[in-house]
């Protein structure tokens, strides 16, 4: 509106309507995008379990005892398990995604968004399988 | 939201974030915290972690991939606040300390892996 717009005798009604705060519990598909965004809480918090957990070994062999038994606890156990869910939310939506955050062409074929998520979901596996032996095996 | 230049590399750190941890960070957690706590595999053992540290590269990957989860996870939790919770005047605050947050953790990452305990242990 310019200053010139002139007189009304009116207030303009407002078109806006106060969006609740909890707007997002009125759908599944509101949810699950929520349920996805919060994942971001629980990524934090998976990368300050593992900074304790070496920190624990910067500690020595004993504090690396302890504090292994400390994640065995039930309520820690429990809190790791909600943790690790979510990071598992993380990583599958995060995959699905991709299709739509990259557009992959093999000369002028597109590839297609099934195959590119496939490529994300080998890439996860074959990741964890050799991060698994590396670890077990100690390299 | 108000666009700023940072906006882009913001992103994408994001991105880069959250691809490095939906890659690594289930199965390090699995490995490592949950299933030696059920009891379905050993926890690992001191020598062969610290061994498996001794090499700069995994420092550095790690490093890497904590300050980049952190930087994700600011960013993603940043918008879920401002489109699921609306506090949109609390913007700066939330911003400082969703950021903030991700600065220290990975400092406090930097500082773990990269400088030396008293007694030559990792």
């Amino acid at each position: 509106m310019t200053s010139h717009s002139g007189y009304t005798l009116h207030h303009p009604q407002w078109l806006r309507r106060r969006v609740s705060t909890w707007w997002w519990l009125s759908r599944w598909r509101y949810f699950k995008f929520i349920l996805r965004e919060i994942t971001s809480v629980f990524v934090a918090a998976a990368v300050v379990l593992l900074l304790l957990y070496v920190a624990a070994l910067r500690r020595g062999p004993d504090a690396l005892i302890a504090f292994q038994s400390w994640l065995s606890r039930p309520p820690i156990l429990a809190a790791s398990a909600v943790v690790f869910f979510f990071t598992l939310i993380h990583s599958i939506t995060w995959f699905n995604l991709a299709p739509k955050a990259m557009k992959v062409r093999l000369g002028n074929i597109p590839v297609p968004p099934a195959l590119i998520a496939a490529g994300h979901y080998f890439a996860w596996l074959v990741i964890s399988l050799a991060l698994a032996w590396i670890i077990l095996t100690g390299g | 939201m108000r666009r700023t230049p940072i906006e882009p590399i913001l992103w994408s750190l994001f991105s880069a974030g959250g691809m490095l941890s939906a890659l690594f960070i289930p199965v390090l957690l699995f490995i490592l915290v949950l299933a030696p706590a059920l009891g379905w595999l050993p926890a690992p053992g001191y020598a062969q972690l610290t061994s498996l540290l001794s090499h700069p590269l995994a420092r550095l990957f790690l490093i890497a991939l904590c300050a980049l989860a952190l930087v994700h996870a600011a960013h993603r939790f940043r918008y879920t606040l401002y489109d699921g919770l609306q506090i949109k005047h609390l913007n700066e605050l939330v911003n400082i300390l969703c950021y903030g947050g991700a600065l220290a953790g990975s400092v406090w990452a930097i500082f773990l892996l990269f400088t030396r305990v008293a007694e030559p242990r990792l």
